[in-house]
């Protein structure tokens, strides 16, 4: 038991240093790395199976007890999302395959996506601040590498945006913890948990643990906080910037709902503070995709109004809304690393990713057509994809808590959204190419990248085919995260 | 004691903000090291400047006027992490300089918001006779 809760942070923390031992050969590194990625999946995938049947994995790291250890907690949703973890960086890795660039930059890529895993499935697991604080500085180490991979004077200039910002966020994180345990002498969440619920928290720890929401509001790219993410996720390689776009976002917005649920299970201030700034963000995020022209930066201010959705399910704090944040959490992060790729694929084939520049592509590669309008459909929430019923389950929850507003805002967004998309839609695939002669001369690209984009597709379509069972798994981990019971128990032991 | 920590932490905390307003790029990544150190010692003040022995017992032995040794392993683990964060910045920041030639904040953004290059889809090659990542 002890070794299967460890094995989403063992797994790719043993495949980045297998890899780095044999790091001359690159062909064995990306073995090693996509053995040590298939591994992640399997975990992640038991993980679900184990979540679904009831089972809440618990372990308190080198025998220390609760709240004096470290305690690690695999409910439904950490187990969902490892799994989703496991899918996207799979898909990052295969799409990397042969990709027609330096070998060691290649290499490099591989070994960093690894130590990028390790720190999103650790945050996703464990159940205490500051090891939740480590977690995110690993994520971030390996994700300021990978930005900054390969160089040149634009690349660089986002990286130096990202990392500022980003350290910043941090920062403020660790001061919030150190506060929080100053007024509460605990850093375990069930503790906090107990002592937000018997509402005796003290003003020091309100401040701490507000200032860890707006830190987490920085990495969930909340509004007005969400600055950073257009300003820097377009420069990267664009794998890289698939994998951020699909996993990074989330792990602040996983943080945001894990804290609010376990210390505010009733609807409260905070929860009304946070359903304007999710209205906001969804609003915002999808009128500054409206003034973009480049695909990338169109999707990257699409990651932001999405985002608000998720957090919108937070603030409503109804069982039902809980799980469309869970559902949609699930159906983004493939649907959006998804129209990442294509967007990779499509600047390949028309040689630039302008939209100006861009065209042709429904006439060059019908397929790559179909492979876009899946997710981009899904992502404005057309039936039957998934993103139809994570916004339908959305709009049902915000009526039945009398959130008219809300609703409205989320039919809004979705319009606008179906825009956005449609922009993308007439001007790369629809309009003729403004120069015929690029169009395709780089070839279709590494065949692994169509493999992940298709499979990334079906997913959309199966999850939105089978939005039962999947609603049904949202629906009992937003249960769990409400009463939090392993949370909870885990303290047992001292609290009589 | 405590509220000397505070203050120093308060200081040092308001001097790495008022640095990375700065237009100079150095500055910013000297301000982000600042503010680090001031929320180090804001964290180990919160954990309170109890007891005046160092944190550690022999077996039989009770510590009975030790100080609390949690927020120290705390700020450990924030300034080995900090400190690599920091040169890491610090790389980012010469390499950024030899492309720029200045560390303007604006021109940053400005590079940034520039049009996608139409070979977006390649990375930059490492210029040769550069010492490897």
């Amino acid at each position: 038991m002890n070794t299967l809760i460890v094995l989403p942070i063992l797994v790719p923390l043993t495949t980045l240093l297998l890899a780095l031992l044999v790091k001359r050969h690159h062909a064995w590194v990306t073995a090693i790395s996509l053995v040590g990625a298939v591994l992640l999946l399997l975990t992640g995938l038991y993980l679900v199976m184990l979540a679904a049947q009831g089972t809440v994995l618990t372990a308190q790291m080198g025998g220390w007890a609760a709240p004096y250890g470290i305690s690690l907690v695999i409910d439904r949703l950490s187990a969902v999302m490892v799994a989703i973890t496991g899918i996207i960086g799979l898909a990052t890795l295969v799409y990397c395959l042969r990709q027609p660039i330096p070998a060691d930059f290649l290499r490099d890529t591989h070994l960093f996506v690894h130590g990028l895993l390790a720190g999103i499935c650790g945050a996703f697991i464990t159940a205490d601040i500051f090891n939740l604080y480590v977690w995110f500085e690993v994520l971030l180490i390996g994700s300021f590498a990978l930005i900054a991979l390969g160089g040149g004077e634009r690349r660089l200039s986002g990286a130096m945006t990202y990392l500022v910002l980003n350290m910043l966020a941090t920062l403020l994180f660790l001061l919030a913890a150190g506060l929080v345990y100053g007024a509460t002498g605990t850093l375990n969440m069930g503790e906090l948990a107990l002592l937000f619920r018997a509402e005796e928290a003290s003003d020091g720890a309100w401040l701490g643990v507000i200032l860890m929401l707006v830190s987490f509001s920085i990495k969930a790219a909340l509004f007005p906080l969400f600055g950073w993410l257009p300003a820097s996720y377009h420069v990267a390689w664009t794998p890289v910037s698939a994998l951020f776009a699909g996993l990074l976002t989330k792990v602040g917005v996983y943080a945001l709902i894990r804290l609010v649920t376990l210390l505010w299970p009733e609807p409260g201030v905070v929860h009304s503070v946070l359903l304007w700034v999710a209205c906001a963000t969804m609003i915002i995020g999808v009128l500054g995709a409206a003034a973009q022209t480049e695909v990338r930066r169109i999707l990257s201010f699409h990651i932001v109004s999405q985002v608000g959705y998720m957090v919108l399910g937070l603030a409503l704090a109804t069982p039902l809304a809980l799980a469309g944040a869970v559902f949609y959490l699930i159906h983004h992060i493939v649907v959006k690393a998804n129209l990442f790729f294509v967007g990779g694929i499509a600047a390949r084939l028309t040689g630039s990713e302008r939209l100006a520049a861009m065209g042709g592509l429904y006439a060059r590669a019908p397929l790559l057509a179909i492979l876009f309008a899946i997710p981009a459909l899904s992502l404005a929430g057309i039936p039957p994809l998934s993103g139809f019923w994570a916004k339908f389950v959305l709009v049902k929850a915000s009526l039945d808590a009398g959130v008219w507003i809300a609703a409205f805002f989320i039919l809004f967004t979705g319009v606008f959204t179906l825009l956005s998309m449609s922009k993308i839609w007439n001007e790369s695939f629809l309009k003729a190419h403004p120069q015929p002669e690029l169009l395709g001369v780089a070839g279709n690209g590494p065949r692994g990248a169509w493999i992940s984009v298709s499979v990334l597709a079906v997913m959309t379509v199966a999850i939105g085919l089978g939005a039962g069972p999947v609603m049904e798994y949202a629906m009992a981990a937003s249960e769990q995260l409400i009463e939090a019971p392993a949370y909870l128990q885990l303290l047992n032991g001292r609290s009589q | 004691m405590e509220w000397l920590g505070a203050i120093t932490a308060g200081i040092m905390a308001a001097l790495g903000v008022w640095m990375m307003l700065d237009r100079h790029l150095m500055r910013v990544v000297l301000g982000i090291a600042v503010l680090g150190n001031a929320i180090n010692l804001g964290v180990l003040t919160a954990g309170r400047f109890s007891g005046t022995e160092a944190a550690f017992t022999f077996a039989g032995q009770t510590g009975l006027d030790a100080a609390n040794p949690l927020p120290q392993a705390l700020v450990l683990t924030a300034i080995v992490i900090g400190f690599a964060l920091f040169v890491f910045a610090l790389s980012v920041l010469k390499r950024t300089h030899e492309l720029h030639g200045d560390k303007d904040t604006d021109r940053v953004s400005q590079v940034t918001e520039q049009p996608a290059p139409d070979d977006a889809e390649e990375p930059v090659q490492r210029p040769a006779g550069e010492g490897r990542a």
